[in-house]
This record gives C-alpha cells, structure tokens and sequence, in this order.
C-alpha cells in the first residue's frame, strides 16, 4: 500500500467513482420500484435528515480511522455533548453564542481525553475509547438524572436542526438546516485532511508511524489533536441531534459508532490507516440511509433490513479490497 | 476485478428487497410504528397487530427502534413511513414532543394517526389503544379484598406520582377500595420509584408501623418485588401481595407464594386494537379518545393458561 496520499490519487478516485455508481444504482432500483414515494420531495428531505447526525459522526470517526485508531466513543460522545449543551442553554439560560461554543468544545476536550489516555497512559484506542464510551455515558445519565432535556424555551434552538434558511430564498427548496450544517463539516473537514499539517500528519501517523515519529514529529501532541478535532465534530453532531429531537435525550447513542464506523469503510477509508477520504464517508453515509429507507419504503421486513445492511457492508469492503490486491 | 461485481452484488440483494415490494396490490396499508421491536413486549404487540391485519384484510409493517432511547431512529421510520402515503398510521412515540412536526405533516396529507401504548402531547391522533390503568388498578383491588377477606388494612407501594401509570394505578385501586370495600382501610401509599430496594425498605416500614396490616398492592415490578423481598426480610407472614406486570423475578415469587398475583397488561391485545381502529379511522367512523385494550389476573393457578403465558415476559 502506497503511503503518501497523493500517490495513490487515481486508485482513489476509482474507489470514488465507484461508491458513487453503488450509490446511484441504490438511488435508481428504489426509484424504479417506487418512485411515487421514494422520489418525493418529503421523502428525499427525509433522507438527507436521516444521514445528517451519522454522517457527522462518521467524519469524525474518519479522522481517528486514517491515523490507524479506532474511537468508540463517538455516539456516547455526541449524546454528551448534547446534555452539556442542555445543561448550558435550557438550564442555565446561556444564549446559543455561548451554548453552540460550549457543546463543541465539550466534545474537543473530551476527544483531547482519549488522545491522551492513548498517548500518555499508552492504553489502545480501542479500551481508551471503550471506557470513555462507558465514561460518558455514566455521566450523561448522572448530569440528566436519565430524564431528557428539553431544549423548548431556548430561543432558536430546534432552527439549528429543522429550520431552512434556503427556503425563504428559494420556497420550493424546504432544505433544513441541518443538512447545511452536514455539508459544511463535510467540505471544511475534507479541507483539513487533505490541505492542512493535522490532516497530513494524521495520514502519514496512520501509514507508518514509526517514520513520522524518527523524522521528528512529536507523534504523541499530534494524536491528541486528531482525537481532539474528531471529539469537536462530535460536539456538532450533538447540537444536530439535540436540535432535531428539540431535546438531549440521555441514553441515545450507543451503537451509533458502528453505524458510523460502517459509513467510513464502506467509503473505501481503511481500518489500517493510512489512506481515507471524507468524500468516501459521506458518500458511505449516503449509501447506507438510501438504503435503509429504501427498504422501509418497500416495506421489507426489520429482520431483512438488517441482514441485507449487513451483507452489503461486508460485499462493499470486499470488493474494495480486491481492488486493492490488483493494484 | 471487475467493478461490475460491485454493481452486481448490490442489485442482488436490491432484487430480494424488491419481491417483497412489488408483491403488494392494491390492499389497505396500515404502517405500525412501535417503541421497540426485539422485546417480548413488542413481538407481543405486533402478533396482535397482525392478527388484526388478517382478520380485516389489511396489510401491516411492524416497525422499532433497536432500544427504547433511539428517538432519532424512530422518528426515521416515521418519516419512511409517511412518504408512503398510507391509508392510516399506528405510533407508539418514544418522546411525544419530538414527534410532534412528523405528526403534523400526517395531519396535512390526511393520514389518520392512531397513538398505542401511550399518548401524545397532541390532539392530533384520533385515538389511543392503551391499558386502562385505573381499571386494571381496580381489578388489583378486588383480587386484595377477595384474598383477604374483606375486611382489614391495607397499603400502597407506588413507583411514582407524576406519570399516568403510576397515578393511575394508585387511584384506581384506592378508588375501588373506598367505594366497594368499606371494611377495608388503605392506610398509607408510599412511592419507591420502582426501585427493589426502597420499595423493599418502604415495605418493612410499613409492617413496623401497621402491625395488623393485611395487603400491600406494588404498582409496577419494581414496586411489587421490593414489596416481597421487604416482606420476606421483615420475616412476615400472612401478607397478601398484589403487584403488576410480569418480569422473571416477580414470576419466582409469584410462583413460590410470596406475591399472591399480579396484573399483566394485554401487549397483544394492544396491537389488535391499534389496527381496527385505523381501519375504523380510514373508513370515517368515530372513535373513543381512549380504547382500552384489557388486562388480565394472574397467579400460580393459571400462569401456564397460553393466553396469559402469551402476555407475561421476563
């Protein structure tokens, strides 16, 4: 496997058209059987709003994925985030300049935690994140005392989510808020993997580490940055979900890792590390919500759902490793 | 490798998927959106709900969150199933508040909901098909006074004072006591949360300060197991207990005599009601604001009895 990302450009780009194809086809076999309700407006809407937490999470998860890390915690860590946020906005009364900063930063610091619990107690990412998972998820319940919070007083705050500054422009275009929010994070994260120091040490950590700690990068501050980053964007997809349930619901998100961990891989980014793209993962996201709401749409059963969800992870990682092998 | 097989793999699966969707004519479709799917509970519903589906010629989904905390997730499958247009819709909402602007685009396109399990902060489904807490709470009553002979003390064990259950439960037993049994006193309701352990020490309290009482009535599992465990510590015999729905352990002392009985809700008959009332909706008929979808007593003589083994879980 080739180390620099440049390098393997074309092989990339490959991968991409590809997972784009499967995600057309995915598009137009739902269209083709159903189109009076998968092709409507409500139910596209409601697509793009079911891939918007997901997809967040799973850049996240990207970020710590190329370094060759695993971090388990993100579902737990975008619900904390979002009872942070609670507590900030709905109970103390904090305006949403102060509440929105919070919640990400919340989830920085905690990223920042794992990193170095990884780098300075050298516990793999796999435990460190495990037990922040449980962590979290222990305070989340402590904070709330495991009953929601509801955000219905703070001014403003389900707009973040299901608002749609696109429809006072253009009324035909109900795009909610939070699908913009999904796309932003998507264009400035895939800016910083591919253009900024962080996103190439991140690359360079997780295709040979050892070579980037000997050419003397101090490895250890750069992980603790990524987790940091990758925790940040948790932090976000915490103010998307509390928005959207217009309330921080203590026991949600566990689970949603691997969801986003599945997003991420089917995007062709490898568990290795190493090699990644955050166009990959979205289009990953995209894959599996069509699919899940295509099969709801065709009324397949829950059982089947699943086991079709499940062969089409393993076919797609598959048929990007052989890919690989050929060149 | 060929990219082909990409494609190839995925139109595989896709055209499973499409048996099943193109399989459907022109039949009524009643999408049913539960709080859960996996529990007994839930399986318990939706056999009802399919019952249903056969004996009024409709055609039912059953669908639910993996756990009872996936509000996103729910409401997900609520979208789903509104871009189906379908006749009528079933939601047992996992978060009432959050559901609300799914609702209201139901409400738009004329989709009649029907609200199952519990309700919501909304007047827009035309109906709820839940248990009627405070009959089935009356029902607890009068196994209590059977047992202990009409006449004496007895004391509530609640797992709360805010919920509908839970006040429910509390008011239709005392209610019941006061108005038919007038030699039996209810002398103390007490709230444990549902919690074994304070439920357990609330029950030892309470044999210390009532030393002649008769019957303790538990309003949840919790509540009726810390009733039988504290009852069991205090060394006290005699006592008639009476708790409410099932769970493996109030199931043991059920059956080694510690509770004397309990009330289960009916989960079946749930979802047996939930999909009449949506073809009762669909077909412009009035329905009550609450169906109330039964409830049954259960001790060691007919635990075994497959309707009522049907309905307890553990």
């Amino acid at each position: 496997m080739t180390s620099r990302p440049a390098s393997n450009w074309s092989a990339q780009a490959r991968q991409m058209l590809l997972a784009m194809a499967s995600l057309l086809a995915l598009v137009l076999v739902f269209s083709l059987l159903k189109p009076e309700a998968f092709m409507t407006t409500d139910n596209l809407i409601g697509i793009l709003q079911s891939t918007t937490v997901i997809g967040v999470l799973a850049i996240a998860s990207t970020f710590v994925i190329v370094t060759g890390g695993i971090d388990l915690s993100v579902g737990v860590l975008m619900t904390f985030c979002a009872v942070t946020g609670g507590v900030v906005m709905a109970e103390w009364r904090a305006p949403l300049w102060l509440g929105v900063p919070a919640t990400i930063g919340t989830g920085a610091l905690c990223g920042a935690l794992s990193g170095l619990a990884i780098t300075r107690l050298r516990v793999p990412p796999f435990i460190a994140t495990l037990g922040m998972m449980m962590l979290l998820k222990g305070l989340s319940l402590i904070i709330t005392r495991t009953k929601p919070i509801y955000f219905s007083d703070v001014e403003g705050f389900d707009q973040i989510a299901l608002g749609s500054w696109i429809e006072t422009w253009l009324p035909s275009l109900p795009l909610p808020n939070g699908v913009l929010i999904f796309a932003a994070v998507a264009v400035i994260s895939a800016v910083v993997l591919r253009k900024t120091v962080l996103g190439r040490y991140a690359l360079a950590i997780g295709s040979n580490e050892e070579a980037v700690r000997l050419s003397g990068v101090n490895v250890s501050r750069w992980k603790v940055l990524i987790y940091g980053f990758a925790g940040g964007i948790c932090g976000v997809a915490g103010l998307l979900i509390a928005s959207r349930l217009n309330s921080a619901q203590p026991a949600l998100g566990q689970g949603y890792e691997l969801d986003a961990i599945a997003a991420v891989v089917i995007g062709g980014t490898s568990l290795s590390g190493g090699v990644g793209s955050l166009l990959g993962t979205v289009i990953g996201a995209f894959i599996m919500s069509v699919l899940i709401n295509g099969l709801r749409i065709l009324s397949v059963a829950q059982e089947w759902q699943m086991v079709l969800t499940g062969a089409i992870i393993i076919l797609a990682v598959y048929t990007d490793k052989l890919r690989r092998q050929q060149d | 490798m060929n990219p082909l097989n990409h494609w190839r793999g995925a139109l595989a699966a896709l055209s499973l998927a499409g048996l099943a969707g193109l399989s459907q004519a022109q039949e009524i479709y009643i999408p049913i959106i539960s709080k859960g799917f996996q529990h007994q509970f839930w399986q318990a519903v939706k056999s009802g709900a399919d019952q249903a589906a056969k004996d009024l010629k409709v055609r039912v989904s059953f669908e639910g969150p993996e756990t009872e905390q996936q509000v996103d997730k729910q409401l997900d499958m609520l979208s789903a199933a509104l871009a189906k247009k379908p006749r009528a819709i079933g939601l047992a909402a996992l978060d009432s508040k959050a559901a609300i602007p799914l609702l209201r685009r139901a409400q738009q396109a004329g989709i009649p909901v029907i609200a199952f399990d519990s309700g919501v902060d909304s007047d827009i489904p035309l109906t709820t098909a839940q248990t009627d807490s405070k009959a089935a709470a009356a029902l607890a009553a009068d196994k209590m006074a059977e047992k202990i002979g009409g006449a004496g003390q007895v004391a509530v064990i609640g797992h709360d004072q805010t919920s509908t259950t839970g006040t429910g439960r509390r008011d239709g037993f005392v209610e019941r006591i006061k108005s038919r049994y007038p030699n039996i006193q209810v002398v103390d309701v007490q709230y444990g949360g549902g919690d074994h352990l304070k439920s357990a020490e609330i029950a030892k309290t309470l044999v210390q300060a009532h030393p002649q009482l008769k019957g303790i009535f538990g309003t949840n599992e919790g509540s009726a197991i810390g009733a039988g465990r504290g009852i069991r510590e205090a060394k006290k015999t005699g006592l008639v207990i009476i708790g409410f729905d099932s769970g493996k352990a109030q199931k043991d002392m059920i059956r080694d005599g510690t509770i004397a009985g309990a009330i289960t809700q009916n989960p079946v008959g749930i979802g047996y009601r939930t999909v009449e009332a949506a073809v009762k909706a669909i077909k412009g008929e009035k329905l009550p604001k609450i169906i109330d979808t039964g409830f049954y007593y259960y001790d060691k003589s007919n635990m075994g009895d497959p309707k009522i083994a049907a309905v307890l879980y553990d």
